[in-house]
């Protein structure tokens, strides 16, 4: 099935906290303990819910729809 | 994935963005820190208000909570402890046009300016202050504050707390806020519904915001960061739900939303600005 959402972490903003891994139902994303930096190791199940972006407290966590995504990937 | 997409496309997307100063981010809060989705709500509030940044200031004094308008775009004034709120009245006063929001702490707001906070509450003064109650002095290594729950550890009360906690919603009512308002870091978009009602709201508004100290409070209590937001999620319901509970099933839960509204007590700034205008003969 193809992901709803696309999702994009900054890394240089990620503090690693794994909130935003917790709250994700489809277990989309998974820490990177070495870095500490969140990943996007499941993208295909993305279900572009936002719920990760909503809670991460850092700002540096991004769902666009494809389209969006489309978009500024292209510019 | 981690492209790298330009912060300007983000921005165009995310057009709250445009209240960040984005050369001095990351923020200093440490990983998981609630102080962060408070901030957030505000900058979407203000957006979806269509308040520019050059109509909003940001006034603070002294702790974590305190150093948000260190990463806002607009005007923003960062005090002294205890006394964000009398810089703000000063500042409400001589520009009533601006927007005015006040990020404070537990500590800030009831501990060290606790009178502050009761005389800025009775005057009616059009002030939106985010208080971030995280139930500990963060920045200062986890000292006990007026909001520490009883049995709780903090660096001061190693045998956990013994003394009764502020309840910051009815100090506010008690002391006569016109718009009250309990949220947490957890509920996202509810918080930034009780900001921007707050903004909106004529008159003293007092967002309380239950925000995890991840680091500091955390590792004290043994609670991860997970388990600080899903306390949050388990242990709070909205007001409404609230009342209709039973007495015994009220115990250890705490009601979120609109605790109390009132639009019919004047505000402070048009009480003296017409006082002012009376007394010099109508000019
Ligand atoms: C006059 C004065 N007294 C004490 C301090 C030390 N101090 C700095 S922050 C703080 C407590 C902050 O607690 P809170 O407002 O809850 O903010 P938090 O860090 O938890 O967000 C204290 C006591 C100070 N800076 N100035
Ligand atoms: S948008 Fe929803 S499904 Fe997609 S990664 Fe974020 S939380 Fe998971
Ligand atoms: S919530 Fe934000 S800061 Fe925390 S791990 Fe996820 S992307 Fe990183
Ligand atoms: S000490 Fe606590 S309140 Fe301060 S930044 Fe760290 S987690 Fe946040
Ligand atoms: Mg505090």
């Amino acid at each position: 099935m193809a992901a709803k959402g696309i999702v994009v972490v900054k890394e240089e903003w990620c503090k690693g906290c794994n909130i935003c891994a917790a709250v994700c139902p489809t277990q989309v994303l998974k820490l990177d303990k070495v870095r500490a930096v969140m990943t996007v190791a499941h993208p295909e199940k993305c279900i572009g819910c936002k719920q990760c972006e909503m809670i991460c407290p850092d700002f540096c966590i991004y769902v666009f729809t494809p389209e969006e995504y489309e978009e500024i990937a292209s510019a | 994935m981690g492209t790298p997409i330009p912060m300007e496309k983000i921005i165009e997307k995310k057009p709250y963005f445009k209240y960040l100063r984005l050369d001095k981010m990351p923020t200093i809060w440490c990983p998981g820190c609630g102080i962060g989705q408070a901030f957030r709500a505000a900058c979407m509030a203000l957006d979806e208000l269509g308040i520019s940044n050059d109509q909003v200031a940001m006034v603070s004094g002294i702790g974590c909570s305190s150093r948000t308008p260190g990463y806002f775009d607009g005007f923003t004034l960062h005090t002294t402890h205890g006394r964000a709120l009398t810089f703000a009245t000063g500042l409400k006063l001589s520009k009533p046009e601006l927007t005015t929001l006040v990020f404070t702490g537990d500590g800030d707001a009831l501990a060290i300016g606790g009178n502050h906070f009761i005389h800025a509450a009775r005057r009616n003064i059009d002030l939106t202050v985010v208080l971030i109650n995280n139930w500990i002095y963060g920045m200062t290594g986890g000292q006990v504050s007026p909001t520490t729950p009883e049995g709780a550890y903090a660096t001061t009360t190693p045998y956990g707390n013994y003394e009764p906690q502020f309840d910051i919603a009815r100090v506010a009512i008690a002391a006569g806020a016109t718009y009250v308002a309990r949220g947490t870091a957890y509920h996202a978009m509810e918080l930034k519904k009780l900001i921007m009602d707050g903004i909106k709201h004529k008159g003293f508004a007092l967002i309380e915001v239950l925000s995890p100290c991840t680091i500091v409070y955390g590792r004290k209590n043994r609670m991860s960061i997970e388990e600080m937001y899903f306390w949050f999620k388990e242990n709070t319901i909205p007001v409404k739900a609230w009342e209709k509970l039973p007495e015994e099933k009220r115990a250890g839960k705490i009601p979120r939303g609109v605790l109390y509204h009132d639009d019919s007590r004047p505000e402070y700034c048009e009480v003296y600005w017409n006082k002012v205008k009376q007394l010099s003969g109508g000019e």
